[in-house]
């Protein structure tokens, strides 16, 4: 029977369901000591002094830290993304600061002591004389002429300066139909369960340093701590086993990780560090905050011939790990999304502000790009007075146009787009809905549709790219499968999943392939002692292209058996079968040999084939010819309280093509979560900063996260366009939802509220803002 | 100015079906107490303000935030953590629901949600979807969006409707 495509329950979860996973807080080591970090409680401020003889003092204090004593030891924390072209102001991140502070939450000092408790009793003894500096917060105030400075050797602010596409004036210039939007993308705090947590321990006699973290990517975490701490990378291991959710914000290095590796070494014990909530607020990055003016120009016919998009992106205080690359690369030439449009440009301005470092987050720049042209099309679709979906299908690109380039020279791999636009427009039964809409809104009510038809680009992704664009490393992927001498299989994967299941789907592929049971295959990840290389777990990319190598890997240790095989049963290898997990002579089942029986002559070696090597193992790198094109069709049905300005999701349906599902039900699963961050984005969530830089929406009781009241029922489909240049055809699921969600939920609403001839409203749609806008709606047609 | 230094006191506590006496600061939270003094890590912090329900457990049968709880408070009731429900090869039915239903992604909610849907079932033995909604309304998960954990809880109804 198949393997690949059936809903296996997950092989992770017994440890994880029982409380018996390994997560880095668990981490205990003997002889720990505990760090905590002072951070700074202004945005921005000259740091005079800091005072930190009395917490040293304490008793059970081993060291207390600041930038002055470490700035020579620890070298500046790198972004490791440089878009080219884009003047990429690269500025000095300290792991502690020295002279000035840039947020708040940028840490100041650590204290390492014997407890918890003692740690953070001499923290409160440390007195730092700030003198505070006028702060910037937001990127309209960051272009102004007399905007405060962040860094001093940054005019203006100004972190990057990217453009993208041609010049669409003449396109503008003579359209018969233009429309104009403003956008805020409002910034959003990703809030993993788990919080981060760093725990490092230096064996002096190896010269050695063991680092368990909550990474998405181990091997890049090895790379640049190694790299800013000045170790031989070869002496530094770095393990991620269970890791409670990312979301983008598990991608970075951050000071914290570095911090607590330096003072294992530097003290010659362990030492551990574990997030507050409070503190995950202020001090790991954040995702989205844009403010985009966006334009569309086209033909009263509906023809859309032209997109010009002009973004202004908060970075934050310094230059994150993969900062730089969101809001230019991974969201500028996507901005065509679905659609046949012909001329497009984009011209982003990064800027600095005294606000936490901002990086990627959920869709890492797609997000942003599908919500501003779903807004886009809606809003023309209002300016001809034609129905928005028939807008979509009009310019909605055709199956017989892919490959498809844009009009940033991106070429899409495949698609069926009006086939999912079809499926989601069955199951919503749109005419039906608009008979119940025009019956609500004769009795008062307000309820809404909205559509999205949106296309991802992920599966990161071809080296030779990501060179190009300027990331500051590789995108391929690494597998090792070894056979041991019993016919088990240990996989060693470079991808870090941290939820997505792999531990699952990795090893259904692998039974599939190998015809063994699942018991007989464990897939291990997250240790860079244990597998030799990886970029880790973000933009999709685990089964597209970690799968990829998974796949090579397996044809590699097929061939190898199959040629052991064959000697042993004294036949020519193309006379083989291999079906069931059995070799067998064509013609001759009785002459046959299961794998364990392979694997075992392998190990023996008694009688090898000419030229073969002992032993079943095979490696493999895989470098995608492109990134992968998961597409589809969302839409939502909303009802607003007009009394209340509340928005209830009343069905959701997600019509979704990531290429054929290895596990649907571990697919399903990452299409609803990642709507309903998506759902969360549009409805609640927004982080809040006062004008001085203080983070007012600083724990789970300001920032409302989605919960389980307050969401309907998803209704989940598939079609399946595999992936032309992928072993698997498979294109990623793990951003879908929260990319297509947004634009789907905001378009409803202003769905619903179009009666009140409410054009556009900022999110996220709090029953508040919308009561607002619902009440200034009906004075103001109480005024005329 | 100096924290005064906390007295160690005594403290006995009954967790997942044995008593233990250690000792505490009066400050120590019952979470990390659990989790430093009894090793059970299965008791997950997530943000020591009472609003994720990653650290619920049980204390004489009804959920709890063990980080809203001194470990002196508890001194005589029944404390149950996620430990004492199942093991991965012999799960509590509750459990088995959350696995066959993948009411679960990374894992941090998990201990939590089970233990809040373990109540919720003692109490209501066949709840409706809406009960089970508001009841996991204290509990924050970031991967699933709950559509699975709902189901997961109504399967566990069947499951131990079934004995």
């Amino acid at each position: 029977m198949a393997v690949v495509g059936q809903s296996v329950p997950r092989r992770e979860d017994g440890r994880l369901i029982t409380g018996r996973g390994h997560y880095t807080a668990d981490v205990v080591r003997p002889g720990q000591l505990y760090a905590v970090m002072l951070r700074s409680p202004h945005a921005h401020a000259r740091i005079r002094s800091v005072e930190t003889g009395p917490a040293r003092s304490q008793s059970g204090v081993r060291a207390v830290y600041t930038g002055r004593d470490v700035r020579e030891r620890i070298a500046p924390i790198p972004t490791a993304w440089i878009p080219p072209g884009s003047d990429l102001a690269i500025t000095e991140h300290p792991a502690l600061a020295v002279d000035t502070v840039r947020y708040v939450g940028d840490a100041v000092a650590m204290v390492v002591a014997d407890s918890l408790e003692a740690a953070r009793a001499a923290r409160n003894l440390i007195e730092v004389d700030y003198e505070v500096l006028p702060a910037v917060v937001s990127v309209t105030d960051a272009v102004r002429e007399d905007a405060p400075r962040v860094h001093e050797g940054v005019p203006g602010n100004v972190a990057l300066h990217w453009r993208a596409g041609a010049d669409v004036d003449e396109a503008f210039r003579t359209a018969e139909v233009t429309v104009h939007r403003t956008i805020v993308q409002q910034r959003l705090i990703p809030n993993p369960m788990e919080p981060r947590a760093a725990v490092a321990e230096y064996d002096p006699g190896f010269e050695s340093l063991t680092l368990w973290a909550t990474s998405q990517n181990p091997h890049i975490h090895r790379l640049l701590v190694s790299t800013v701490l000045g170790m031989p990378e070869h002496r530094v291991r770095v393990i991620a086993q269970d890791v409670g959710g990312g979301f983008g914000s598990k991608i970075a290095c951050y000071p914290d990780e570095v911090l607590v590796a330096f003072a294992a070494r530097d003290l010659r014990r362990p030492v551990k560090w574990v997030e507050d909530r409070q503190e995950h607020f202020v001090a790991t990055t954040h995702g989205r905050d844009h403010v985009e003016e966006v334009e569309l120009a086209g033909r009263r016919d509906g023809t859309i011939t032209a997109i010009r998009v002009k973004a202004l992106a908060n970075l934050g205080a310094y230059l994150s790990t993969a900062a730089p690359g969101v809001p230019t690369i991974l969201f500028g030439l996507v901005v065509t999304g679905a659609y046949d449009i012909p001329q497009a440009s984009v011209e982003v301005m990064g800027l600095y502000t005294n606000t936490t470092p901002v990086d990627a987050y959920r869709g890492a720049g797609r997000p942003e790009a599908t919500f501003l042209i779903e807004r886009l099309v809606d809003a023309f679709a209002a300016e001809i007075g034609m129905d928005p979906i028939a807008l979509r299908r009009k310019n909605l690109l055709r199956d017989e146009q892919f490959p498809y380039t844009n009009a940033f020279s991106i070429t899409y791999d495949s698609g069926r787009y009006q086939t999912a636009l079809d499926l989601a427009l069955h199951t919503l039964d749109v005419p039906r809905f608009r008979e119940e809409q025009e019956a609500a809104r004769l009795e008062g009510r307000l309820i809404g549709l909205g559509v999205t038809t949106y296309v991802e680009m992920c599966g990161l992704g071809p080296s030779e790219v990501a060179g190009a664009v300027g990331f500051q490393g590789g995108l391929w992927e690494h597998a090792l499968v070894r056979v041991l001498p019993t016919g088990k299989v240990m996989v060693m994967t470079g991808i870090s999943p941290h939820g997505q299941g792999e531990e699952t789907t990795f090893a259904q592929i692998v039974a599939e392939r190998l015809g063994c049971p699942l018991e007989d295959i464990e897939v291990i990840h997250g240790d860079t002692d244990q597998v030799s290389m990886g970029w880790g777990t973000y933009g999709s990319r685990s089964t597209a292209v970690g799968g990829g190598a998974l796949n090579m890997a397996l044809d590699r240790v097929i061939d190898k058996a199959g040629r052991i095989a064959a000697h042993a049963l004294e036949a020519a290898v193309e006379d083989l079968t291999f079906e069931g997990g059995r070799f067998a002579v064509r013609g001759v089942p009785d002459r046959s040999l299961t794998f364990p029986e392979v694997a075992l002559k392998a190990h023996l070696a008694w009688s090898m084939p000419a030229g073969v090597e002992p032993g079943l193992e095979a490696q493999a790198s895989y470098d995608p010819a492109n990134f992968t094109y998961p597409f589809g069709t969302h839409a939502a049905v909303v009802e607003v309280d007009r009394e209340t300005g509340e928005v209830k999701v009343l069905r959701y349906i997600a019509v979704d093509d990531c290429g054929p599902l290895i596990n649907p039900m571990i697919v399903e699963g990452q299409v609803r979560g990642g709507i309903v961050q998506g759902i969360g984005q549009a409805l609640w969530e927004g982080a809040v900063y006062d004008e001085t830089g203080q983070l007012l929406s600083g724990s789970l009781m300001d920032y409302a996260l989605p919960k389980a009241r307050f969401l309907p029922p998803i209704e989940v489909f598939h079609t399946e366009t595999p992936s032309p240049h992928n072993p698997l055809g498979v294109k990623g699921v793990g951003e879908t939802g929260t990319i297509a969600a947004t634009p789907t939920v905001v378009n409803a609403v202003l769905d619903a509220l179009s009666p009140l001839h409410i054009k556009d409203l900022e999110m996220p749609f709090t029953p508040e803002r919308v009561w607002r806008a619902i009440r200034d709606a009906e004075k103001g047609a109480g005024a005329r | 100015m100096s924290e005064p230094k906390a007295e160690k006191v005594a403290v006995t506590l009954n967790v997942n079906g044995a008593e233990r006496t250690v000792t505490v600061e009066p400050r120590w939270l019952l979470s990390d107490v659990l989790r430093q003094e009894f090793g059970l890590t299965g008791v997950h912090i997530g943000c020591e303000h009472g609003v994720c329900g990653a650290c619920t457990i049980l204390v004489d049968g009804e959920p709890v935030r063990s980080c809203l709880q001194f470990a002196v408070q508890a001194e005589g009731a029944r404390i149950e953590t996620v430990e004492a429900l199942g093991t991965p090869e012999e799960m509590d039915p509750v459990q088995t629901a959350f696995w066959e239903k993948h009411g679960l992604q990374c894992g941090y909610c998990t201990p939590g949600m089970v233990l809040t849907a373990k109540a919720l079932l003692d109490r209501v033995p066949n709840p409706t979807e809406a009960e089970i909604r508001h009841a996991l309304s204290g509990n924050l998960c970031r991967c699933t969006g709950y559509q699975f954990i709902v189901e997961a809880v109504e399967r566990a109804a069947e499951l131990r409707a079934e004995g």
